[in-house]
C-alpha cells in the first residue's frame, strides 16, 4: 500500500460511513433540479427555448461538482482544527503525495455524487441525444473534480479557522456559481453577464457538458477544453503552493 | 554516545509581538533520553513544533540526525516519530484502521505490519477494541492508542509531548517502561516535554529547565541540583522557575523574588 492510497481510502472510507453527508451533498442540487427544472421550465418553453430541465442539468451537474469540490476543503480544515492534519503533515511523505492523496479522495466523492445527481436527473426525465458523447461528458466531470477539490484544498490552506472558509463561501462560490452559464443562456443575456460568464471557468465546464450531453454549445467544445485544460493546471499549481506552506 | 542527534542553535520563534522561544541552543547526543521540563507556556511545545518541521523557526538553525530541519524536511521527518500533546487521530476510522494508516505513511515493512501493530495495541491493552471507531473511545483510550501510534515505527528519535497527561498511574508506568525498553534495545533517542518533575528525575538522563522562551538551566538532576544549592530537583525547579514566588501574595516575598531573579542571571 503506498501513502496516497492510504490517504484516499481513508477519505472513501468516512465517505461511505457518513451517510447524512452523501444526503446533504445531494440534497442541495436536487432542489434545484426540482425548484428550478419544474419551475421555470413552463416560462423557458413559453419563450420557445426548449426544454429547461435538459439545460439545466449540466449545470446543475457542474454546482454539485464546485460544491462538493470546495467543501471537501472543509476537511482539511476539520482535520487542522482536530489535530489530524498534524499527523500527515510530519510523516516523511512529501506534502504533494499527501495532497495528492486527499484531493484524488475529494474528487473520488464529487464525482460520485455527480454521478449520483445526474441518476436521479435521468429519474426526473433528462435524456440525452447521443450515448457515444457520454465519455466526453465523463472526462470533463473527472478534470473539474480534480481542478475544483484542489482549489479547494489550496483555499483551505489559506484560512484559518470556520469562519474563513464562510467568507470563501459567499464571495468566491455562489458568485462563482451564479455568474457561469449554469442556470441562463448566455446567448441573450446582457453584456455584462456574457462578459463575466466568459471570465469564469466553471462557465466552460457546463458549457462543455452542455455539448456532450444536449448537442449544445455556446463557446465550442475546442475553447472548453482549452480553458478546462488550463484551469485544472491553475488549480493544481495554487493546491500544490499553498498546502506547502501550511504551518500547524 | 558520541554525536549529537538532535541540536539547535540560537533558535527564536516570535508570534506577532509575542516571543515564544528566544534565542534557544541545546544539543541532544545519540542514545539520550532527555526532557524539556518547565511550566505551562514556557516554550515547550513550540519548540517541539520547530524541531518537527510543524512550525519554521523566525531564525536560528535546527538540525534532526544531520539535517537542517527547515531546508531538507523530508528527510529530517524520517529520522524521528511524535507523540502530540493534543489528540491527533482520526475518529471517524477505528483504532486498526489508524494504526494501519500510520504503518503505511511511516513505510513500515509490510510483513511486520500486523504484528508490531498487534504487540503495540496490547501493550497499551486496546487490542479488544480495535475494531471499534475511536470516536467511541474515551480520552484516556485514545491517549494510549496514539502512544502506540508513536512507537509504530521505531524511529531514530522520538518526541514526546506531555505524553502522560491524562493517564493513569498504571498506564504512566507502562508507557515509561516500554520507552526506556525502547531507548536500551535500539539506542532510540528520546526527546519529552513535561511539568511531571517525577517523571523528568526518574526518566531522563538530561534535562533542561525551560521558562519564558529560554533555557535557564540544563544538566542531570543531581546536577541541577548542585547548580541551585538544593537538595531536589523540584526544589531546583522551583528556584529557578520561580513558581513558588510567584503564586504567593507578592508584597512579603518580595525579598525572596529578588533572590530567585538574580539567581537566575547568574545561571545563564
Amino acid at each position: 500500500m503506498s501513502p496516497v492510497y492510504i490517504l484516499w481510502l481513508r477519505q472513501m472510507r468516512r465517505y461511505v460511513r457518513s451517510r447524512s453527508r452523501v444526503l446533504g451533498a445531494i440534497g442541495q442540487p436536487i432542489l434545484f433540479l426540482l425548484a428550478l427544472g419544474y419551475g421555470l421550465g413552463s416560462v423557458y418553453k413559453r419563450a420557445g427555448a426548449g426544454n429547461y430541465l435538459e439545460f439545466l442539468v449540466p449545470g446543475i451537474i457542474t454546482q454539485t461538482i464546485l460544491f462538493s469540490g470546495v467543501f471537501w476543503g472543509i476537511q482539511i480544515l476539520f482535520d487542522k482544527r482536530f489535530g489530524f492534519l498534524k499527523e500527515m503533515l510530519v510523516a516523511p511523505v512529501s506534502r504533494t503525495k499527501i495532497l495528492l492523496g486527499n484531493a484524488l479522495g475529494g474528487a473520488t466523492i464529487s464525482f460520485l455524487q455527480a454521478l449520483f445527481v445526474f441518476i436521479i436527473s435521468i429519474a426526473l426525465g433528462f435524456r440525452f441525444y447521443n450515448w457515444a458523447m457520454l465519455p466526453v461528458a465523463v472526462l470533463i466531470t473527472i478534470m473539474m473534480c480534480l481542478a475544483l477539490t484542489s482549489f479547494g484544498a489550496g483555499l483551505a490552506s489559506m484560512v484559518e479557522d470556520f469562519q474563513g472558509f464562510q467568507g470563501i463561501n459567499n464571495f468566491i462560490i455562489f458568485p462563482l456559481f451564479f455568474l457561469s452559464s449554469a442556470l441562463y443562456p448566455l446567448t441573450n443575456a446582457p453584456r455584462f453577464l456574457q462578459i463575466l460568464a466568459a471570465c469564469n471557468p466553471l462557465s466552460y465546464c457546463v458549457d462543455g457538458l452542455r455539448w456532450a450531453l444536449i448537442n449544445q454549445s455556446h463557446f465550442g467544445i475546442t475553447r472548453d477544453m482549452i480553458v478546462l485544460t488550463i484551469t485544472l493546471i491553475v488549480c493544481v499549481v495554487f493546491a500544490v503552493n499553498r498546502f506547502n506552506r501550511i504551518q500547524v | 554516545m558520541s554525536e549529537s542527534v538532535i541540536s539547535a542553535h540560537d533558535v527564536v520563534k516570535t508570534f506577532g509581538d509575542i516571543k515564544a522561544v528566544r534565542s534557544i541552543s541545546f544539543d541532544v547526543k545519540a542514545g539520550e533520553i532527555f526532557a524539556f521540563l518547565g511550566p505551562n507556556g514556557a516554550g515547550k511545545s513550540t519548540t517541539i513544533s520547530m524541531l518537527t518541521t510543524m512550525l519554521r523557526p523566525t531564525s536560528g538553525k535546527l538540525f534532526l540526525n544531520g539535517h537542517d530541519v527547515t531546508r531538507e524536511q523530508d528527510s529530517a521527518r524520517k529520522s524521528f516519530g511524535i507523540v502530540f500533546q493534543d489528540p491527533a487521530v482520526e475518529e471517524e476510522l477505528t483504532a486498526y484502521e489508524n494504526m494501519q494508516m500510520h504503518a503505511v505513511l511511516y513505510h513500515v515493512p509490510k510483513r511486520e505490519q500486523a504484528k508490531r501493530i498487534r504487540d503495540l495495541m496490547e501493550l497499551v491493552d486496546l487490542w479488544e477494541r480495535k475494531d471499534s471507531y475511536v470516536k467511541t473511545y474515551s480520552g484516556g483510550m485514545r491517549r494510549r492508542l496514539e502512544i502506540a501510534r508513536g512507537l509504530l515505527h521505531h524511529p531514530k528519535i522520538l518526541f514526546l509531548d506531555e505524553p502522560t497527561l491524562g493517564l493513569d498511574t498504571q498506564t504512566r508506568n507502562l508507557l515509561w517502561n516500554y520507552v526506556k525498553k525502547l531507548n536500551d534495545q535500539e539506542h532510540m533517542t528520546i526527546f519529552f516535554t513535561t511539568h511531571y518533575l517525577e517523571e523528568a528525575e526518574a526518566i531522563a538522563q538530561q534535562i533542561a529547565i525551560i521558562d519564558h522562551g529560554e533555557i535557564v538551566a540544563r544538566g542531570t538532576a543531581k546536577q541541577l541540583a548542585k547548580q541551585t544549592g538544593t537538595k531536589t530537583l523540584e526544589q531546583a525547579y522551583l528556584k529557578l522557575t520561580g513558581k513558588e514566588v510567584r503564586d504567593e501574595t507578592s508584597l512579603s516575598n518580595n525579598g525572596l523574588n529578588m533572590r530567585t531573579a538574580t539567581r537566575n542571571r547568574n545561571l545563564r
